[in-house]
């Protein structure tokens, strides 16, 4: 298996190296290029599947520059896990790339973004392996400028390159949180191996553990993009080319799964009653907003950046209940809320990534993310169209698919809460409810967005000329939606392995038939079981049984086409359908405590308002996180800036004697010690 | 083998009987507004009709309009597989829990309101985008009463809640899951999409929800789309009838004991769709916008229901 990882390692440099060096042909250096990146990605998942089925870990250690410690790397269970979703979201994500960078050859820099592609992917397997803070730390920062260069492929765009340097500066934030847990440890432990954080974990003082549990609480969470850390990430993920949104959507945010878990779990000790609630609320509230900003969205691939942001509050959902069940010593139901975060990360990086791709195929045939210039899509695109219904109706937690039984899961998660001390007891099952609200409202989030760019008549001439995508598309696609259905249908199983994972994680041993018993999945305080196969089976053919039923005793149905019924009027155009502004009005005005809503109507005529020549329809909200708490730090530093300016004359005597007043004072504080 | 089949024969009573008690229902309506209403074999002679008229299909409409109907129709013979009708246990109750029945309506809504978005007309996209926003809110207060209930009978399968409580004595379920009847009580109207809430007797644009997204169906696929939704009602009754007054469940095992629970679990939706009947034919139909305070009520019911059984104990 060592050799397997340094296989994938290699596979990785070579089609870097192949970006920048290889033939001048351009269609031959891209192939080149994205079959290393596939055969990287499958090399990945036959070891970490063999890691995760087995429960060995198997480690490399390089002797050399040890200033910091050697650089070693692990692959236990938890990273086979993340090393897992990576790979496998890069191979289909690889294939898609196949066909979507081949269009644009100038468009996407074929040399630049195929190096900084590979570097990005590498960089995330490397953080989710290595052993030691210095280098995770390194490959955390190869990851975030390698999708930096990739979000701002597009410079000449000014927003993408406003989205990079606030994705630049929020992730520099976060690292810097990071970093400072990590010397915190440090200082505790004296060494920078995660080895030595474990064993010095017990003796951890309290006070400065709770210091790195809200570090590596908001330095995580600000690549995972919880709320309020997000407002890069609908900023970043849409700029970026589809398939590396897909990545950073899919599997980049969910390394900041894989840091809070090592540090929650491995680095922290005991853990204390109130950091479960802590969590719980954070990602309640990431939860909620993101699906109510999501359904405010227009733009395609911002809605789904934003829907990211909802599942992100779902699986920490997931781990703050593990948290509050550990700190309980209730290891059962700690596992299974683990299992259920896992489950959901998996079944997460599955559905967005599969969605990523189809709004890539939507953007690589129509050029515009708009959907109010969509529609209609569905009979130009069957496949894609399809494909993206399959995401749409996992993301929205709908049986048979996946998204349902990870949902599920977190729901019996919560609803355990009831048997716990009394302060949590009655908001668990709350929260539990308003996971249910977040479920539906991604419900109507996707309805929208299936229903305005796929369906109706075509809103903008951009539709008439799309066409289905190529072949190679459509099977990066297809990947990710068999991955859908495969990760619902294999439940048990996969339970069954997150279980053992997450068991081995919080350092318990998984009975057998905890959690799951034949094709059953079941809480383990017995309050409930499901069975996602039997579920899909039953589901299937009652539908089936439906169409036959009817078929059978009424006969074939007589059918006529005709227009769609137009009140009488001349004819139906498309611009009367509903619009995804429109649909989602009713939120908007529910809701508009949130959202603030502000709108604008200008109406000119000629002298007689009957008369009207123009009108214009402005309709905004409010993102309170950027407008009252970003706006506001931004400006101050701006004028704090503004005001450092007047020591800035520019005269060198100046200058001088500011460094030389400098000195004289840290002399003085030196004498002073 | 024997408990098999009184289950399957309670699906099937369930589905057959579902255009009954929509003609109960216009019965007591017509019956408050002074009117005869119809004979009981009119809903039944609808449907028929419907199943064998010619479809007029949208131009512009894609597979999708072919598959919600199935879709929409299988998912609620699936939901109503999951409910206990006589005796405590159901068809495929052992397969999923209350959430499964919760997200089952759900994926039927999801495909209905696309379907109503695929022909392209404001119609369409006012029913579906009203739908799923009003639903949306419904969803919580409808699993929270669940939850509450399941909190008390420690299980959270509809068949396994109906089996506990059928034990206990009448008024110590009462007196707990009252609340939790108002809040199903209020659900009830909006899913079923009956007055305050929503008119199903009424095409004016300003009022319609379910009817919007229904008006481009025709023939066999309206037939099913009126059929699952007198189904869904059904199921709703059911689940008020079993669930607060689950008494007479459990049948003595020879023919005539189980058709004497049978006709003892009619009575109870019949005397509920009265109910419900009577409230609909004395109040008026809100505004849209104030309907999510009456979800709010609901979920603030439901809630009520839990945090009593958490102070008091269950």
């Amino acid at each position: 298996m060592k050799s397997l990882f340094l296989i994938q390692i290699f596979f990785y440099l070579l089609g870097g190296a192949c970006a920048f060096f290889s033939s001048r042909n351009e269609a031959i250096r891209n192939a080149a290029t994205l079959v290393s990146a596939i055969l990287a990605g499958g090399v990945g998942v036959v070891y970490s599947l063999l890691v995760l089925w087995t429960g060995r870990a198997f480690s490399l250690e390089f002797h050399g520059f040890s200033l910091f410690g050697n650089l070693q790397f692990t692959v236990d269970p938890l990273s086979g896990f993340f090393i897992f979703s990576i790979s496998l979201l890069s191979v289909a994500t690889s294939i898609f790339a196949i066909g979507y960078t081949r269009s644009h050859p100038g468009k996407y820099k074929m040399r630049l973004s195929g190096f900084f592609y590979h570097l990005f992917i590498l960089a995330m397997i490397l953080v989710v392996s290595s052993q030691n803070a210095f280098y995770f730390l390194i490959f955390w920062e190869v990851m975030s400028l390698g999708s930096y260069v990739l979000v701002i492929l597009e410079h000449e765009n000014p927003q993408a390159l406003r989205a990079g340097i606030l994705y630049l500066i929020m992730t520099h934030i976060g690292t810097a949180l990071i970093l400072a847990g990590f010397l915190l440890l440090f200082i505790h432990s004296g060494s920078f191996s995660f080895e030595a954080f474990r064993l010095h974990q017990a003796t951890l003082p309290p006070g400065l553990k709770n210091a790195i549990f809200f570090m590596a609480l908001a330095g995580f969470g600000t690549k995972a993009g919880l709320i309020p850390f997000h407002i890069w990430l609908p900023e970043a993920h849409p700029a970026a080319p589809s398939h590396v949104s897909a990545l950073m959507s899919g599997v980049m945010i969910k390394t900041a799964i894989y840091g809070l878990l090592r540090f929650f779990f491995n680095f922290l000790g005991e853990i204390p009653a109130w950091w479960g609630p802590v969590v719980l609320a954070v990602a309640m509230i990431s939860t909620l907003l993101g699906i109510l900003y999501a359904l405010m969205e227009h733009d395609l691939k911002r809605l789904l950046a934003f829907s990211s942001i909802e599942n992100i509050g779902i699986i920490l959902l997931g781990v703050g209940m593990a948290l509050l069940f550990a700190s309980m010593q209730q290891w059962p139901l700690a596992i299974f809320s683990l299992t259920a975060a896992l489950y959901h990360t998996l079944n997460h990086a599955a559905f967005k990534g599969l969605l990523f791709l189809s709004a890539g195929s939507v953007l690589y045939e129509t050029h515009t993310p708009d959907m109010e210039s969509l529609g209609g899509l569905i009979k130009k695109m069957p496949f894609t169209a399809f494909c993206f219904l399959v995401g749409a109706v996992a993301i929205s937690a709908l049986p048979p698919l996946n998204g349902f039984v990870s949902e599920w899961m977190t729901f019996i998660a919560l609803l355990a809460g009831c048997e716990g001390p009394a302060a949590i007891r009655f908001f668990s099952p709350i929260l539990a409810s308003l996971l249910g609200l977040a479920g539906a409202l991604a419900a109507t989030c996707f309805v929208k967005a299936f229903g305005i760019v796929f369906l109706g008549s075509p809103r903008s001439a951009c539709v008439e000329e799309a066409g289905e995508v190529p072949l190679s598309m459509k099977s990066g696609m297809a990947v990710m939606a068999m991955a859908c259905f495969a990760l619902a249908l294999g439940a048990p199983w996969i339970v069954q392995i997150l279980g053992t994972l997450s068991a081995s994680l919080v350092g318990k041993k998984l009975e057998t038939d905890m959690f799951t018993q034949t094709l059953f999945l079941q809480s383990p305080s017995g309050l409930s079981q499901i069975s996602p196969t039997l579920i899909a089976i039953a589901l299937g053919s009652l539908i089936l049984g439906a169409f036959i039923g009817t078929r059978f005793i009424f006969g074939k149905a007589f059918v006529k086409q005709g227009p769609s019924w137009d009140c009488g009027l001349p004819s139906l155009v498309s611009r009367m359908q509903y619009t995804a502004t429109g649909f989602s009005k009713p939120l908007r005005r529910i809701f508009s405590f949130l959202y603030q809503p502000a709108r604008r109507v200008e109406l000119e005529d000629e002298g007689h308002e009957m008369l009207r020549t123009a009108e214009r329809f402005e309709s905004k909200i409010t993102h309170i996180f950027d407008d009252f708490i970003y706006k506001p730090i931004s400006k101050m530093i701006a004028d704090v800036s503004e005001k450092a300016k007047r020591i800035q004359t520019g005269h060198i005597q100046l200058y001088l004697s500011y460094i030389f007043i400098t000195l004289i004072l840290l002399l003085l504080f030196g004498i002073r010690r | 083998m024997k408990t098999f089949y009184i289950w399957l024969a309670q699906w099937l009573l369930l589905i057959l009987l579902a255009p009954l008690i929509t003609w109960w229902m216009r019965k007591i309506k017509a019956a408050f507004e002074n009117r005869v209403g119809p004979n009981p074999f009119q809903v039944y002679c609808d449907l028929l009709k419907l199943f064998r008229k010619e479809m007029v299909i949208s131009k512009t409409s894609s597979w999708i309009f072919h598959a919600a109907p199935y879709v929409l129709f299988g998912a609620i013979l699936f939901a109503t597989t999951l409910i206990p009708v006589i005796g405590s246990g159901s068809l495929l109750g052992f397969v999923g829990d209350a959430i499964l029945f919760v997200y089952l309506l759900g994926l039927g809504r999801f495909f209905m309101s696309l379907a109503a978005l695929d022909t392209g007309t404001t119609f369409g996209g006012m029913g579906a985008s009203r739908e799923m926003s009003l639903s949306s809110l419904a969803e919580p207060a409808l699993l929270l009463s669940f939850f509450a209930l399941g909190y008390r009978a420690h299980n959270l399968s509809l068949q396994g809640i109906m089996s506990q409580f059928a034990l206990e004595s009448p008024i110590q379920v009462l007196f707990f899951t009252s609340f939790a009847f108002g809040a199903l009580l209020i659900i009830t109207f909006v899913e079923t999409g009956r007055i305050p809430v929503d008119n199903p007797a009424t095409h004016l644009e300003l009022t319609m929800i379910h009817e919007a997204m229904a008006l481009e169906y025709s023939g066999r696929y309206l037939a099913l789309l009126e059929w699952g939704h007198q189904i869904k009602q059904i199921i709703f009754l059911a689940l008020l009838a079993n669930l607060f007054f689950p008494w007479g469940l459990e049948p003595s095992p020879n023919l005539f004991g189980i058709a004497g629970s049978f006709l003892f679990f009619m009575l109870k939706i019949f005397f509920l769709a009265l109910v419900i009947g009577w409230i609909e034919a004395h109040t008026a139909k809100l505004r849209l916008f104030r309907v999510p305070d009456l979800l709010a009520i609901a979920f603030v019911l439901a809630a009520l229901s839990l945090l009593g059984q958490l102070i008091i104990g269950r």
